[in-house]
């Protein structure tokens, strides 16, 4: 649906994003993570005809934006990070001009705006002035625009940001149950966001792509050892003891002391054997119970912050 | 394109600008109106459609100055830019909003003709004529003032920019004492008062009202030129 090659944008002498490639698949949800000033914005900027790229391909739905920009515009719905309201207008006049900028037929859109404005919950503000309504009210109003016409391809800068977390909760469930008919691509800086919603994630840094992955596979990828902490009710020598000889664990270290005779312990393992099993016997016939086992894994956080460091050592 | 006409004049009339204009404009004119009776002066109408075409330098600043500088800073821009439109269109669309709004004016003050047709007689192609040319000059006018908008996001930049230009243009005549030969010739070429003579004198010249035309197209020209060349360098 989407295809990217070699993108590049340079503002003076500063790259703002650095031969960036990717393509989107059809339905797919593509989440877009990185710092701010990562080049994020750029890309999308870009991406929807906003502003031209120095160098590189951008095609959607198989036309250049360059050759033919207003065909591939009507692919596209954007809610760009500050969303474009003309705030002496009401909601429903607002979006009817939209409509009208985006050649929506005017047989369909009588019921496709109540729909959009039915989806996005803003059927009840939609004789108020877009100026009076609250943040995020006015991001839901965004979004709402990008959703006019029915594009394939959604492009949103940032949806959550300066939401409460009610709101940012619905904003990501919209988004997923968007996901299903359209393809979407999301910018976040916010990491559980994007693994909650997208499909796969770009991780980009400084204007350069740092990693593609689903979600999953990165944390996957970027975990050596399969980590836990375990709370485990005995004296604090005799457990270790015990845990240090289970066949498979590389590391071992003592947590925090919950109670008398009642610690947590940081574990790491091969990453090919599971030592759950013989843990909790041996443990078992020493009458050591376990009390807690919490598995340890690198969250889209942890990755993140690994990613980008890595990249700062390797420039240093 | 229609879209965005009707958008911007309706936004004209959802702020306070095109009232406190047409209020302005009125009482400047009654003024001038009832001066002008008092001096006896034979052709009044094409007089006063004169003074008219001076008071352009005061309204076309305030008219032009949000087309576009408002959309830059509210960042409605993006959504005009990512729609599927052509700049050209834009440009056009903001450019016949504005001048919607100087055609509701300039209808307003077709109150005082008609009150010398009614109470004498005037000689009404006279009037038709001169007000042809003032509505030319208003639309040369009005899209420098939106070229001048797409320049900056500051609307009291764009009116200043807009009123300087415009008074420029209105003594052309006068900037062309100070030279001589063919520079002389050139800038009384460009001379837009110049032309208005013409038609406060009932004389509808073709070449002046495609120059007129033609001056106004070049604006829009730049305007789009603007656009597109921001798209290329900046955010």
């Amino acid at each position: 649906m989407i295809e990217i090659q070699n993108l590049t944008k340079e503002y003076g002498n500063v790259m703002a994003v650095d031969d960036i490639s990717f393509t989107v698949g059809k339905g797919e949800v593509l989440g877009f993570l990185g710092p701010n000033g990562a080049g994020k914005s750029t890309t999308m900027n870009i991406l929807t005809g906003f502003i031209s790229s120095t160098a590189g391909v951008v095609k959607v739905a198989g036309v250049d934006i360059l050759e033919n920009p207003v065909e591939v515009k009507k692919h596209i719905g954007y809610l760009p990070e500050q969303p474009p309201l003309y705030l002496d207008m009401t909601v429903s006049e607002y979006l009817d001009f939209c409509a009208k900028l985006k050649a929506v037929p005017i047989k369909k859109w009588s019921s496709q705006k109540k729909d959009i404005m039915e989806l996005v919950k803003i059927t009840h503000v939609s004789h108020r002035l877009i100026k009076n309504l609250s943040k995020g009210y006015k991001q839901r109003v965004g979004l709402a625009q990008a959703l006019v016409g029915t594009p394939e391809v959604l492009v949103l800068d940032e949806p959550t940001v300066g939401l409460d977390p009610k709101q940012i909760i619905e904003i990501r469930k919209l988004i997923k149950a968007l996901g299903k008919k359209h393809t979407i691509i999301l910018s976040s800086h916010i990491l559980p966001e994007v693994s909650a919603v997208c499909d796969r994630v770009i991780i980009i840094n400084k204007g350069k792509i740092v990693a593609i992955d689903t979600p999953e596979n990165l944390s996957k990828k970027l975990s050596d050892f399969s980590r836990f902490t375990i709370t485990v009710a005995g004296p604090e020598n005799e457990v270790k003891e015990i845990i240090a000889n289970v066949e498979g664990v590389k590391y071992l270290e003592t947590g925090t002391k919950i109670k008398d005779d009642e610690y947590s312990y940081i574990v790491e393992a091969d990453k090919n054997v599971d030592v759950r099993k013989p843990l909790f016997n041996q443990l078992a016939q020493n009458s050591f119970p376990i009390l807690e086992l919490k598995s340890l894994n690198l969250s889209l956080e942890d990755i993140f912050m690994q990613l980008i460091t890595n990249e700062e050592k390797e420039a240093i | 394109m229609l879209a965005i006409i009707r958008r911007d004049f309706k936004s004209y009339f959802n702020s306070p600008i095109a009232y406190v204009l047409i209020g302005l404009y009125m009482v400047l004119l009654g003024l001038f109106f009832n001066s002008l009776l008092g001096y006896g002066v034979s052709d009044i109408m094409s007089e006063f459609v004169g003074i008219m075409n001076g008071l352009l330098l005061l309204i076309v600043p305030i008219l032009t100055m949000r087309s576009m500088a408002e959309d830059k800073k509210n960042g409605t821009e993006v959504l005009l830019l990512t729609s599927p439109v052509r700049l050209t269109e834009i440009v056009l669309g903001k450019a016949l909003a504005a001048f919607s709004v100087f055609m509701v004016m300039t209808f307003v003050s077709l109150i005082f003709p008609l009150i010398i047709i009614v109470v004498g007689k005037p000689d009404i192609m006279l009037i038709m004529s001169s007000y042809l040319g003032y509505i030319l000059i208003g639309a040369v006018f009005i899209s420098l003032g939106v070229f001048a908008s797409s320049l900056t996001e500051n609307q009291i930049i764009a009116s200043l920019i807009t009123l300087v230009s415009i008074f420029l243009i209105q003594n052309l005549d006068f900037l062309a004492g100070f030279f001589s030969g063919f520079m002389n010739k050139a800038v009384l070429w460009l001379s837009i008062s110049d032309r208005y003579i013409d038609f406060s004198k009932g004389i509808i010249d073709i070449t002046s009202i495609v120059f007129l035309i033609s001056f106004a197209l070049v604006f829009i020209f730049l305007t789009v030129r603007v656009l597109e060349h921001k798209r290329w360098s900046q955010g």
